[in-house]
């Protein structure tokens, strides 16, 4: 009996020695989770998820403030990769939040701007070329179709164009057909 | 119909075509079975088909699948003629409805249907039958040496009333069942005929429906259905592990001879492991997985609890495929 | 020579049913200049070429209308002499139908030719040669469309020793590499002993198929008196044609996907290549036609060789049409290649051969069932890759798994779904897997490059901030003391003063 709990606490006590030793000497600087999950996010900076910018709501989800759903540009891909992640049940996309569109670039009509510099303060990734008086312009690369530039325009002068499918962006697309065992697809 | 691409040319037989092929290489087999073991057996075969083919039209309209096209693939077929062929042929009618109910609605479709089981089904049904009923399952008839010898109507008769007594009347335990209760009372055994157990008929008939097994499965070697890995591992491990016990000493132990001929050795060589579905896809997974099974064959029989081992044998090392299969992997061009 | 000897075999591959002799009947007939040039500006693997010419342009035969864009382009020149119609979007023959920018020419009938420069290489050197093989159109004629000139350069650091002349042809029905070696064959050796040179390789050899036993033998003939050129022939399988198995076949060297053949010491060209390549460097010609394969389901079927941007309906009218009306064309062969979107296409470099489809090759096929892991796709897969694993992957979208299981080594060549008995489209799932996971790295790259400037943007603004509250701090901090007891001592000078303005001004009443 006595031997027993002997080589129990024994065990305990070496258990418990590896593991302080482990956590000490491979102790993570900082959060990584959170690079993790701005990883994940597309980028857009748009602000439909209600913080201003991915990496903010990539800090709220760390924390647990905000929900895996609240992301319309990473689409449902986004939300189960997020799912997977934090190791949380996948959830549809909070519709409140927005739908996810098809990718569009900021498109200023050069005929009625008229260089107020109000849509270059507005842009996260500075994707508007311009100065006051000037003509302004999207870069069409750097764009990341977050439509934070249509509010501030005082003549309303800002379209979203879709970028149409091309012969230098075409897809194969998945082949269908009409078995009815095939697993759902995960629609992109 | 779905937008055709590349390739626009085709030469491959379709999964009914292969099925087919399996149940014409099968023949041989069946028609040996039913010269020494009555007709039994072909009343197995047919209730057992006519079963899976309803059962599977019943579970393809629940599941909401093309039923035409799943019924016509005959890998039902397949499964059950192969579950018909493991029971005694003296067995009920029952034995093989329910085993072939399980078979199909529970080993297949309840994994996923065609090409998503993870167990062999024949074998699955056979283990549920052998552990359900273990008095029935460990009852085979005598071999005859002519077919007449065998009264039909009696074999309907038991096949469709059975009781115990009457199977108890015309049945008794296999060789290797003998031989393994002779041997656990310690007592010795003879070959020859002994104690009214006419083995040496027995083995005969053996020999003769293990080799119509034998070509039917060299048949579909020739036609390409299977590859050669499965069938000369598995045969070559249990001829050896036996063989090293055999030389150990040959009174406690059968000769590789023996092993080979006896029980559904050869249709499990040839006809069970070789299923594509629950079995690995690499040369090399094959062939451990053919070695693992030969192995855990050998053991169970002479062991094990059971007298014969191919069923737990293959459920077992289905259940190892997965790993073989991701740890086997051939280099790719190149990348040697 | 022994290696010529020995016999190598790659896992997999199909024996197909050749239907070669369909279209090796006939020599290969010149097409007349059609009414109308279309000539696609995206023909190469690589960058877009700059146009050079503009609507209204007249131009002569083998003028460049657009030059290549960086190293890795390729030019475009007029097939004929004519005047520039249009420059616009045009249907191209591409699997997606859309279409892409082409040069419309209206060739003037008088076909008359620029001055051609012959290149004088020995004078000139490798370095400008190749400079110049920049701006001659040449790219892999055997259905790659790699501009070659990426391929002449000779690199110190791996010199290549050995060329290999891909005269396999291993795809059914396609036989304009077969008809070529056997009416080219002078400029064929002539071109070999050219690039030979060129590379500073010390031996050719030709890879054959042992399926054109003409080729073959006029081929053997001509070379008898070359000593540093061989020819070896290979067993009819396909994909023997594909680089690196057909390296394989002939040396026994296998080469993995990353690395290049040049790392070996191999390089490796297409018999159409060589001659083109021939012809800029002794003729001065750049690279105007080629020779395409009408067969199948057709009325005449036989080789032409016809101009770049040659409507294809004008090649379908001279062979007398399809036997049986069904208006579906494949380019390329049946095994790789892809249903066109319209007979309304142009001859472009990529253009081998021209498929009218026959009936067993369009019917209705039968419904895929699922894969019953039979694995008699790895049985085939010329790769040794393992195809079911890659389609349940592909189909489930778990790409990164794909990715592991080497899916990019994948070259498409067909044989597991030639072999599927469940009929399923594997080499669909695989391109699809493929297409995806290129724009998904492509959409994570952006992504980085928005992470970057918004993080930029939102220190950009910290910065503007802090300098906007030190500047006001600054201006705080010096208004006290000084400056603010001088202003109060001079305000209170300035009311001093106008007060005894006032008092003297009072004085004076």
């Amino acid at each position: 009996m006595l031997t027993s709990i002997l080589i129990i606490l024994f065990l305990a006590v070496i258990i418990g020695l590896v593991l302080g030793f482990s956590s000490v000497q491979f102790k993570v600087k900082g959060d990584p989770i959170i690079e993790k999950i701005d990883s994940i996010l597309p980028q857009t900076q748009c602000g439909q998820c209600n913080y201003p910018g991915c990496k903010p709501y990539a800090t709220a989800i760390a924390k647990g403030e905000a929900d895996i759903n609240q992301c319309p540009p990473g689409g449902e891909a986004g939300v189960r990769a997020l799912a997977e992640l934090m190791g949380v049940e996948y959830k549809p996309l909070n519709e409140s939040h927005g739908t996810t569109k098809p990718k569009a670039i900021a498109f200023i009509d050069e005929d009625t701007c008229i260089g107020c510099t109000l849509c270059i303060q507005a842009c996260p990734v500075d994707a508007i070329l311009g100065a006051a008086k000037q003509m302004h312009t999207i870069i069409e690369k750097e764009c990341t179709g977050c439509e934070l530039c249509l509010p501030p325009c005082p003549v309303d002068c800002i379209t979203m164009e879709s970028i149409e499918e091309n012969a230098e962006n075409w897809k194969w697309k998945y082949p269908v057909y009409s078995i009815s065992t095939s697993k759902t697809k995960v629609n992109h | 119909m779905f937008n055709q691409q590349s390739p626009f040319v085709q030469k491959a037989p379709t999964v009914t075509l292969v099925m087919m092929l399996v149940m014409f290489a099968l023949l041989p087999g069946v028609l040996a079975y039913i010269f020494f073991f009555g007709i039994g057996v072909l009343l197995n075969l047919t209730i057992a088909i006519i079963t899976a083919l309803i059962s599977e039209y019943f579970v393809l309209k629940i599941r909401n699948l093309p039923v035409k096209l799943f019924i016509t693939d005959g890998s039902a077929v397949v499964a059950a003629s192969l579950l018909a062929l493991s029971i005694p042929s003296i067995a009920p009618w029952w034995i093989i409805v329910i085993g072939t109910l399980f078979t199909i609605i529970i080993a297949k479709h309840f994994y996923g249907g065609l090409g998503s089981n993870l167990f062999n089904p024949a074998m699955v049904g056979y283990a549920v039958l052998l552990i359900s009923f273990p008095a029935v399952m460990t009852k085979w008839p005598l071999p005859a040496s002519h077919l007449l010898d065998f009264n039909i109507a009696q074999q309907i008769q038991i096949f469709f009333y059975g009781t115990k007594e009457i199977i108890d009347s015309v049945s008794s335990a296999t060789p290797l069942d003998y031989i393994k209760t002779q041997i656990f009372l310690g007592k010795p055994f003879d070959l020859n005929f002994t104690n009214g157990m006419p083995i040496n008929s027995y083995f005969n008939a053996s020999i003769i429906i293990s080799l119509s097994f034998l070509l039917g499965g060299v048949f579909m070697w020739s036609k390409k259905i299977i590859t050669w890995h499965l069938p000369v591992t598995f045969l070559l491990s249990l001829a050896l592990i036996s063989a090293i016990f055999w030389l150990i000493d040959s009174s406690q132990y059968l000769s590789p001879f023996i092993h080979l001929f006896s029980g559904g050795t050869l249709l499990c060589a040839f006809f069970i492991i070789t299923d594509p579905v629950s079995g690995p896809t690499t040369p090399k997974g094959k062939i451990f997985f053919a070695f693992g099974v030969a192995l855990l064959v050998y053991l169970i029989r002479v062991f094990g609890g059971y007298p014969e081992g191919i069923a737990f044998a293959v459920i077992f090392m289905n259940i190892c495929v997965p790993l073989i299969d991701s740890l086997t992997q051939p280099k790719v061009f190149g990348h040697e | 020579m022994k290696l010529l000897d020995k016999i190598f075999k790659f896992n997999g591959g199909i024996q197909t049913n050749p239907k070669k002799d369909i279209s090796t009947k006939n020599s290969i007939k010149c097409l007349p200049i059609p009414s109308e040039l279309r000539l696609p500006l995206r023909q190469h693997i690589g960058n877009m070429p700059k146009l050079k010419v503009k609507v209204g342009d007249q131009v002569l035969k083998g003028e460049l209308i657009a030059e290549a864009d960086g190293n890795i382009s390729a030019a475009i020149h007029a097939p004929t002499s004519g005047k520039i119609k249009s420059v616009e979007k045009l249907l191209i023959p591409h699997p997606s139908g859309l279409p892409d920018f082409c040069v419309t020419l209206i060739p003037d009938n008088k076909d008359q030719w620029i001055k051609k420069a012959p290149v004088n290489w020995k004078k000139l050197g490798i370095e400008k040669t190749i400079k110049l093989l920049l701006n001659s159109g040449i790219v892999g004629l055997g259905g790659a469309a790699f501009p070659s000139h990426l391929k002449l350069g000779n690199n110190r650091n791996s010199p290549i020793n050995t060329l290999i002349i891909n005269a396999a042809e291993c795809e059914p029905y396609i036989t304009c590499d077969d008809m070529l070696m056997r009416e080219r064959g002078n400029d064929l050796i002539k071109g070999i002993k050219l690039v030979q040179s060129l590379l500073g390789a010390k031996q050719t050899i030709i890879g054959i198929e042992d399926n054109k036993p003409e080729a073959y033998k006029i081929i053997s003939d001509l070379i008898i008196k070359e000593s540093s050129v061989h020819i070896k022939v290979v067993p009819t399988i396909y994909p023997s044609g594909d680089a690196k198995r057909l390296i394989f076949l002939i040396n026994g060297i296998k080469i993995s996907k990353e690395k290049r053949s040049s790392e070996y010491g191999i390089q490796m060209f297409n018999v159409a290549t060589i001659v083109a390549i021939y012809r800029f460097i002794v003729h001065g010609e750049a690279s105007l036609s080629r020779i395409v394969t009408i067969t199948g389901n057709i009325k005449e079927p036989r080789n032409y060789e016809v101009l770049f941007g040659t409507p294809l309906q004008s090649l379908i009218q001279d062979t007398g049409g399809q036997k049986i009306r069904n208006n579906t064309f494949i380019m390329g062969g049946p095994m790789m290649g892809f249903k066109l979107p319209s007979i309304d296409v142009s001859v472009t470099k990529t253009m081998n051969c021209v498929i009218s489809a026959e009936p067993e090759m369009i019917e209705a096929k039968k419904e895929p069932l699922p894969c019953i892991r039979c694995a008699k796709c790895a049985e085939a897969c010329p790769v040794l890759l393992q195809p079911q694993e890659l389609f349940w992957f592909s189909k489930s979208d778990q790409f990164e798994k794909a990715q592991n299981y080497n899916l990019f080594d994948c070259i498409e060549c067909g044989c597991c779904s030639y072999v599927c008995p469940s009929n399923i489209p594997l080499v669909q799932f695989y391109r699809y897997a493929k297409s995806e996971i290129i724009a998904q790295s492509i959409a994570k790259e952006e992504a980085d490059i928005a992470r970057e400037r918004n993080d930029f943007r939102i220190l950009r603004l910290e910065r503007e901030k802090k300098e906007r509250a030190e500047r006001n701090a600054q201006r705080k901090a010096e208004n006290t003391s000084e400056e603010k007891s001088k202003l109060i001592e001079e305000k209170r000078a300035e009311i001093a003063a106008a007060m005894n303005r006032i008092k003297d001004n009072e004085k004076i009443k």
